[in-house]
Formats: structure tokens, sequence, C-alpha cells
């Protein structure tokens, strides 16, 4: 029972931690000749993570997914281009970086709102 | 772990920012030095900067894949500015001195930029610690 207490949400925040790191180093390469900004597909990722789209081996010797957990990283591509190869558009990036950030906060609160309705359960409120 | 990531790679770019301001700065301050040739002449410092596209470790601490080092210090090739100027003591034998080729306002764009640039990586820093702070009290509910 415990281990679905959180259901979708435990594998969202890893996600969305994740993604919040990319784009961190989006920016952390904004000046960086070349560097090419990276973002994650959250929906793809998402249903990788839940085990839906993916390839499963239904036969001892088939190889199994060789990729692991891969993040389903996605190069952006850049509305404007610059003469150094960088990719990175640091406005665009740090909105989608604050975006990113509410994101992860907005699923804590779904976690915390379970954690405090499983503590009252407990308690027999 | 993710987060301790983060703030691995805002400190590489917030170190990586700061060497580009001392460079900035070395720039302007040695914007009016003048040099009796051409090869002696200050030229104006550039930052490049790289990332590692893998993680590396430095003695004990890992350097996180996507953080940023810098890869070297360039030169600026445009020449020197060639100044008749026979009543300074360094003038070569034609009554010449060579000026540093250090644009100032090229110097203080790349000021702001540097600087906008390190408080960008200050404000992923403030964000991730209190993004941290939050997950540790989700239990506390």
């Amino acid at each position: 029972m415990l281990e679905k207490l959180f259901g979708i949400h435990e594998s969202a925040l890893q996600l969305k931690a994740k993604r919040v790191e990319v784009l961190s180093q989006n920016i952390a390469n904004a000046d960086t000749p070349g560097y090419k900004a990276r973002d994650i597909d959250f929906r793809d990722a998402l249903r990788a993570e839940l085990g839906y789209g993916s390839v499963t081996t239904t036969h001892q010797r088939h190889f199994p997914n060789l990729s692991g957990s891969h993040t389903n990283e996605v190069y952006r591509i850049p509305y404007n281009t610059s003469v150094d190869g960088n990719t990175v558009e640091i406005g665009l990036e740090q909105a989608r970086f604050g975006k990113a950030a509410s994101d992860y906060q907005a699923t804590l609160d779904f976690l915390q709102g379970r954690v405090t309705s499983f503590k009252r359960a407990l308690k027999g409120e | 772990m993710s987060m301790e990531q983060m703030f691995s790679v805002a400190g590489s770019a917030l170190s990586a920012q700061l060497t580009r301001l001392n460079a900035t700065a070395s720039n302007i301050a040695n914007a009016s030095n003048v040099a009796s040739s051409s090869e002696e002449a200050y030229r104006g410092k550039r930052v490049v900067f790289r990332t590692l596209v893998e993680n590396e470790m430095v003695g004990t601490e890992t350097k996180f894949a996507g953080s940023v080092t810098v890869e070297g210090l360039v030169d600026d090739p445009s020449l020197p500015i060639r100044m008749y100027a026979p009543e300074n003591p360094i003038a070569n034998e034609d009554g010449y001195v060579f000026k540093s080729n250090v644009d100032e306002m090229e110097e203080m764009i790349e000021l702001t930029a540097a600087s906008r640039a390190y408080q960008s990586n200050i404000e992923v820093l403030s964000t991730a610690k209190q993004m941290m702070m939050r997950t540790l009290e989700v239990m506390k509910a």
C-alpha cells in the first residue's frame, strides 16, 4: 500500500528535478561557444518512467532495453542563432527555469497533501 | 544526486564568469597603456569557456557534466593603435608609441554581460536552495 501512496508524483518529482537541473545547465552555459541548449520532453520521459510504450522483452534470449533509464533529453531549436554556435537564449531559459521550479514545488505540494492525509488516517481523525 | 549537481554546475558558472570579469577589469585597467613596439603593446584578453561533457574527478571533488570551465585566454588579434608622441620617453626612434587595442565601450558591454550572467547563476543557486529546503519539509506536514 505504501509504495502506492505517492502514485504518479514520485516519478514526476524526480523528472521535474531532472528538468530543473538540465535548465540550470543551460543557464550556466549561456556564454560557452558551441553549447547546445537541452531540455527534457516531460511527457515522453514520464511515460517511459511509468513503463508505457517502452520496449519489453517477452523471451529470455531477447536483449533488454540497453538504454536503461534514459532521460529523454532533446536539443532545443532556437528562435535565433548566434555566431559562436551557442543555442541558449538566456531570457527564455530563465523563464523556463522559473516555471520548472514552480512545477517542482507544485508536485511537492501534491506529495505533502498525500503525507498529510496519510498521517490523518493513521491518527484516526 | 541531482540537487547537488545543480549547485556544482551553477557554482562552476559563477567562477567562470568571475574569471571573465577579471579579464575585463584587466583590459579596462590597461586600456590606455602604451608601449614602444607593436609586439609589446597590451592586447585585450578574452576568456573562452568550455562545457564538461563527462563527470571529472579533481582531487576528491567531482566536477559534473554540464559544468563550465575556462578553456583559456585569447588575445584580441586587432593591431595596437600607433600614435605619434615624440615627447613620450618610451617612444621609438621615429617618435611613435603603440597604445593597447582595448575598446573601452566593448569592455563595458562585456562587463555588463558577465555580471548579468553571474546574477542569473546566483538566482539558479537560490532557487535550488529553496527547492531543497521545501523538499526537506515535505514529511513535516
